[in-house]
């Protein structure tokens, strides 16, 4: 998902009777379904974790906005160039919330930032394929916010405050976006010329199997997967979520008359789901490690953008304080 | 890595009236640049007519651990609710 194998620090799962009486009680507190804020105690390895989890989520709504700002200026129509301007900035607001909510946890902007620029943070992997056409913003529109969609609703449960309170903003908007994306592939597909459909079955064959990487690696034996369940920071496992978003987004794909990239996939009557074919962990691995098509100019765009401003946060800052002094000392002189 | 900006809380009043409400927080370098962050990340979709910017270090909030002092003398004084008390059906609307 936007944030993909996030690590615990567990080693296995503690039952309640091993656990000291305050981990207990938050064992307990979380088990009731009540919420963790901010000042409440909390073992380190939730903390820890949360601090992964959304920061990485933070990166990737940030970084997101990377592939799609390539076609700001090349939009078809000054109506699709609007409407794509306002779901970028929907993207760094999504960021900002979750950056807001991990300084909670006290981690401090400028870390996090420091985290991401020097590649000790990961951010979602979707991020560094590139957009080449047109039918690619549709395409991150429909599938990349669908898939996030589909993780992001069950966060909105997840016990610690602030984030689940991002996530009910983040989800608000959420909708938009996908259906932004599928309109312009409606368009493309039912409505456009041979060579258009064309360009948006290209994107679909490139785009597909990235899409199904999102919700990360199967996780049924993971400990990790299992504490975050445990602690009610995750919901689902990673697997439910994927046959989901399969399940739901096949006959959106029949709807456009597009084929999914996959021979493999096809109805399963017994399960009442979608069978589909082997992901290729070892390009996930790759692509999340640093090394897919676009993670180096990504990760070059987003440090010359923040050195690039440098000049302007500063000013602005100097600004600000200029302005406290004078105000202090004319109250001193009123004194 | 420069000076970071400042962490302010942002509360809003949404269109039909109500009191303002906390909706979170972001950076700034002074209050008047607060107010225009905000109306960008709080408020794209037209979610309010008013907003107040309050620097997060000037918050008091009350301690977790102070929840059992702190809440614990309205538990005993059930009278306050209007339930409370029996009103005769024969009475009418109360």
């Amino acid at each position: 998902m936007y944030a993909q194998q996030i690590k615990t620090g567990a080693r296995r799962l503690k039952s309640l009777a091993e656990m000291e009486p305050q981990e207990r009680a938050f064992q307990e507190h979380v088990d009731a379904g009540s919420k963790i804020e901010p000042k409440d105690w909390m073992p380190d390895g939730y903390r820890k974790t949360l601090i992964r989890q959304i920061s990485q989520h933070a990166h990737s709504e940030i970084v997101g906005q990377l592939p799609e700002a390539n076609w700001i200026s090349r939009a078809p129509t000054l109506e699709r160039k609007a409407i794509l301007l306002a779901k970028v900035q929907d993207e760094a607001g999504h960021g900002l919330y979750l950056y807001c909510a991990a300084e909670t946890l006290g981690i401090s902007r400028d870390q996090m930032l420091e985290q991401l620029h020097n590649g000790q943070a990961k951010y979602s992997s979707i991020f560094n394929y590139p957009t080449l056409t047109w039918a690619d913003v549709g395409m991150i529109g429909w599938l990349v916010d669908g898939a996030a969609i589909m993780n992001q609703v069950p966060l909105q449960r997840c016990s610690y405050g602030p984030y689940s309170r991002a996530m009910v903003r983040v989800c608000k908007e959420e909708s938009f976006h996908q259906r932004q994306g599928y309109d312009s592939l409606i368009k493309l597909c039912r409505h456009g010329t041979a060579a258009q459909k064309e360009m948006a079955q290209d994107a679909l064959n490139r785009w597909w199997w990235p899409a199904l990487m999102m919700f990360g690696p199967p996780d049924g034996e993971s400990v990790h997967s299992a504490q975050s369940m445990a602690w009610k920071i995750k919901q689902n496992t990673n697997d439910e979520l994927r046959q989901k978003f399969v399940d739901q987004t096949v006959p959106q794909a029949d709807y456009l008359g597009l084929e999914v990239p996959d021979p493999d996939l096809r109805w399963n009557d017994a399960r009442g789901s979608y069978d589909f074919g082997e992901i290729d962990w070892e390009e996930f691995h790759r692509v999340l490690g640093g090394d897919g098509p676009c993670n180096r100019q990504r990760l070059e765009d987003r440090v010359r953008a923040w050195e690039d401003g440098a000049w302007f946060r500063d000013g602005l800052m100097a600004h600000a304080n200029k302005k406290a002094d004078q105000k202090s000392l004319g109250r001193a002189d009123a004194a | 890595m420069m000076s970071e900006w400042p962490l302010w809380e942002i509360f809003i009043r949404g269109q039909h009236g109500g009191s303002h409400r906390h909706v979170g927080s972001l950076h700034a370098p002074d209050a008047e640049k607060a107010i225009l962050n905000a109306r960008d990340v709080y408020t794209r979709r037209n979610e309010g007519v008013s907003i107040w910017a309050v620097r997060a270090g000037d918050i008091t909030a009350s301690a977790p651990g102070d929840k059992g002092p702190l809440f614990e003398p309205s538990n005993s004084k059930v009278y306050r609710h209007p339930t409370f008390f029996d009103i005769p059906d024969d009475v009418g609307a109360m």
